[in-house]
């Protein structure tokens, strides 16, 4: 990161944008005392020489207080002990007084959450808001919220925003940071892009509409996001009409109503819902990553069985998962072996690929899908988040399946590469193999997909296509249909 | 140079290195090599055949204990009773029912298998309750820990017997007009059936993958139930092969509580030693093994240095935790680092 200003002013939502890389976290750790500084100095309010901050702990003081995308709380703690565990280093606690002072913050800052309630069993965004309240509670005048809402569907990101505004009227200065480009223009005042560790700009929320920042983001124009909209590539064989995929009555013991489910050759298609409306457990159902307790599936008409990873894989299904960390990589193991893996997986244990095949794998789809790594060697876990993504994906393109189930493969992910993504989908789905598509972002899905299939509360509503592929029909049947 | 550093081979070789260093300082005859006789065959003898006689049990558990290691994250303690209970077995078959045999009551092959078996099941057993049932490793084998040498004791009835069979020596001695000692060549070839495994399968990789994200490995069709059951098979056959040697060296004579102990503390002690991260995942099979030679070395080293036998765990400690700060990652960074910053000046004044 080179010479970067930034200035946040009380009462001020700004957000900080970039692509990954760009150097938004270095600049958040810089604030905060994670990372040292080569050069520059650190003004706060009221005092006359520059701050040291050389610890998190410094930064506290100070009122700087951060929350992380991951939450860093302990989940078997009360929600009280969390907000106030290593605040002061006293043997005795006045545990009637903390309980009794946490349920009046969260009472102030509307959180529905008990102080005695054990953090886990709170939903997400409500653990979210607790670390929030930790932050607010410490006096800070600064809060710095790091991609705080990709784990959060709409109400809740509806929530943490009504929090954030009341924060605001209260002069705490907030710095936003999220992929999210709808959030940005939802609740913050003033935008800072940085790019390639330099700073881009700082723009009036107002003075910048979303191509313009995206534009700024990407340092090219926005005609390459919005171009792929109307090549409308879709898989013209003579089998168009054949399909592949048909499940029937399928369940998992994740809570989904059974559900019918089919997918045609070359066809791209997608399940949208809010976040925990099943649309992950349908087709970790399809793939057999959760038990399945129902239902038939048929692959190319006919009836096969599939209860575990290994004989979807085998019948040419591949699954990239939602959560990349858990589900997707494999920390500590190199790109090429990440890469070979499945492919390896479906060869058989007793015929391993020798370094050289596995490395004339790994060049050709890093060459492929443009993946920025050092070497083939290097551990896939220092990788950015985005190449992490591609290296997955390689992982099941070099596995050649048929049908391809991509959970949120762009979340979490620079807009340049999401782009990418998108473009290999359509791609992939010209050359004949079916898709489906998930995406937090209705937008990317209606780009993308030909056709919809609607969730709402683990239960299929419905199913769009062709002219319904509009971002307010999408809305009114997630939201129980014809209201609109 | 910083390449070399950060090999996981650089700790348990430099170690290697110092202790050969040490040794050609203080008394450089500690390397000699001397002719012996033994049962009317010349061979070898000296500090250093000592060391690769001595360490070979350690370095067949080691074997072992890097995939379990490996797969489940978790570490075996009850390797060395599960060797003795193999060994008492392999004995129980050999003698029958007397207490001093003169011909043995069956082939040493059909004994070994028997307690191969018995050493499998129990590797089946600490396997089915990790990975099948998910209890920690150092839970789960706790249990063959605590009742592994009672059971030992119980299969030969507590009785001290004496196997004075020639073929039965062998394996802990030498064989005819072979001047290296036997368990050095079980080891050895112990060691390329693993090399071979490594490389003629995908063992390595599917261990790793499930050691690292267990989640990641299962969507990915690789069976992380088995993987680890796998471990603990192959532990249980190294832990019925280094019971084989021990017993031939003891001539059949068990001591049950005293037979090979506290050597799962090696075993796991020679994982680390190599620089694999006891909480599973990323491992190197040669590192563990040069890491076993090391421990094995220095038990020698200190025994030509006239250390009393009672005193020597004290000694092994302090150098284990020498080596242990050093081949630890905070550590290592640290003096990567410092090696860089001594490096850039130099560079100025060229």
């Amino acid at each position: 990161m080179q010479n970067v200003d930034f200035t946040l002013c009380e009462g001020e939502i700004h957000a900080l944008m970039g692509e990954n890389g760009a150097g938004k976290s270095t600049l958040i750790k810089v604030l905060t005392g994670v990372y040292g500084k080569d050069e520059g100095e650190i003004f706060l309010k009221g005092m006359e020489k520059a701050a040291v901050i050389h610890s998190p702990q410094d930064a506290q003081k100070l009122g700087i207080s951060t929350v992380y995308q991951e939450i860093t709380l302990c989940p078997n703690l009360s929600v009280a002990e969390n907000m106030y565990i290593g605040r002061e280093n006293k043997i005795y606690q006045n545990w009637k007084k903390i309980n009794a002072d946490a349920d009046r913050m969260l009472k102030t800052l509307d959180i529905p959450a008990q102080a005695k309630q054990q953090l886990s069993t709170c939903s997400i965004a409500v653990q979210q808001m607790v670390a929030i309240a930790r932050a607010v509670d410490m006096d800070c005048k600064v809060l710095i919220l790091d991609e705080p809402t990709s784990s959060l569907d709409e109400h809740e990101v509806e929530k943490l925003f009504t929090l954030m505004r009341d924060l605001k009227k209260r002069g705490v200065g907030i710095i936003f940071v999220t992929h999210f480009l709808d959030q940005v223009y939802e609740v913050c005042d003033k935008i800072t892009v940085l790019r390639d560790g330099k700073l881009v700009g700082e723009y009036e929320i107002k003075d910048l509409p979303r191509v313009k920042l995206v534009a700024k983001m990407l340092g090219k124009d926005f005609d390459d996001v919005a171009d792929i909209k109307d090549e409308g590539a879709c898989y013209k064989g003579e089998d168009a009409d054949k399909v592949v995929l048909s499940a029937e009555n399928l369940c998992s013991n994740q809570g989904i109503k059974p559900f019918d489910f089919y997918i045609k050759k070359g066809e791209v298609n997608g399940f949208t819902g809010l976040l925990g409306s099943g649309r992950s457990e349908c087709v970790r159902a399809i793939f057999g990553a959760d038990r399945v307790t129902s239902g038939t599936v048929s692959m190319n008409g006919k009836k096969v069985k599939i209860s575990k990873p290994i004989h979807a894989m085998k019948n040419g299904i591949a699954y990239l998962p939602e959560d990349r960390k858990i589900d997707g990589i494999i920390g500590e193991l190199s790109v090429r072996d990440n890469i070979i893996l499945a492919l390896q997986v479906l060869k058989g244990a007793f015929r391993p690929f020798s370094k050289a095949e596995a490395n004339k794998f790994a060049d050709e789809y890093v060459k492929l899908l443009e993946i920025k790594t050092a070497s083939n060697d290097t551990p896939i876990k220092s990788l950015s988040g985005g190449n992490q993504q591609k290296v997955i994906l390689a992982r099941w393109l070099l596995a050649n399946p048929e049908y391809l189930i991509l959970d949120e493969p762009t979340r979490g992910i620079d807009v340049g590469t999401k782009v990418e993504i998108q473009k290999l989908v359509l791609k992939l789905a010209s050359e004949g193999k079916s898709i489906t598509f998930i995406s937090s972002e209705t937008d990317e899905m209606i780009r993308t997909c030909s056709r919809l299939v609607v969730m709402r509360d683990r239960k299929v509503v419905g199913e769009l296509s062709g002219e319904d592929l509009t971002q307010n029909k999408i809305m009114s049947t997630i939201a129980g249909g014809g209201e609109e | 140079m910083s390449k070399i550093f950060k090999n996981q081979l650089f700790i348990p070789i430099a170690a290697l290195l110092l202790l050969v260093l040490f040794n050609l300082i203080v008394d450089p005859a500690f390397f000699a090599l001397s002719k012996g006789v033994y049962d009317g065959d010349s061979i070898l003898t000296g500090n250093l055949i000592s060391i690769i006689d001595n360490g070979s049990e350690l370095a067949i558990l080691a074997i072992g204990m890097t995939l379990v290691t490996a797969a489940s994250g978790g570490q075996d303690i009850s390797v060395g009773a599960t060797m003795t209970l193999a060994g008492s077995v392999i004995v129980k078959v050999l003698r029958g029912s007397e207490t001093s045999p003169v011909t043995l009551h069956q082939s040493i092959i059909v004994a070994f298998l028997v307690g191969c078996l018995v050493a499998i099941l129990c590797g089946a057993f600490n396997g089915a309750l990790v990975a099948f049932f998910k209890i920690q490793p150092m839970v789960a084998t706790l249990i063959l820990f605590t009742a592994g040498r009672s059971i030992a004791s119980w299969v030969n009835n507590n009785q001290n017997i004496i196997i004075k069979d020639e073929k039965f020596k062998y394996f802990g001695y030498y064989l005819p007009k072979i001047p290296i000692p036997t368990p050095f060549i079980i080891a050895i070839i112990c060691i390329i059936i693993m090399a071979l495994l490594l490389k003629f399968t995908t063992l390595g990789l599917y261990t790793q993958a499930v050691g690292i994200n267990e989640n990641s490995s299962r969507l990915n069709g690789i069976n992380p139930t088995l993987m680890k059951f796998v471990s603990f098979i192959i532990l249980g056959v190294c832990v019925a092969v280094a019971g084989l040697i021990k017993a031939s060296r003891q001539e059949g004579t068990i001591s049950y509580g005293g037979f090979a102990k506290y050597i799962e503390m090696d075993a796991i002690l020679a994982v680390a030693l190599g620089g694999n991260p006891l909480g599973g995942g990323k491992f190197n099979m040669a590192a563990s093994i040069i890491g076993a030679y090391v421990i094995q070395f220095l038990t020698i080293t200190l025994y030509a240095r006239g250390v009393n036998p009672e005193a020597l765990p004290a000694y092994k400690a302090v150098v284990v935790i020498i080596l242990v700060v050093i081949s630890a990652p905070t550590v290592r960074d640290k003096i990567s680092s410092l090696t860089k910053k001594l490096r850039v000046p130099k560079k100025e004044v060229c």
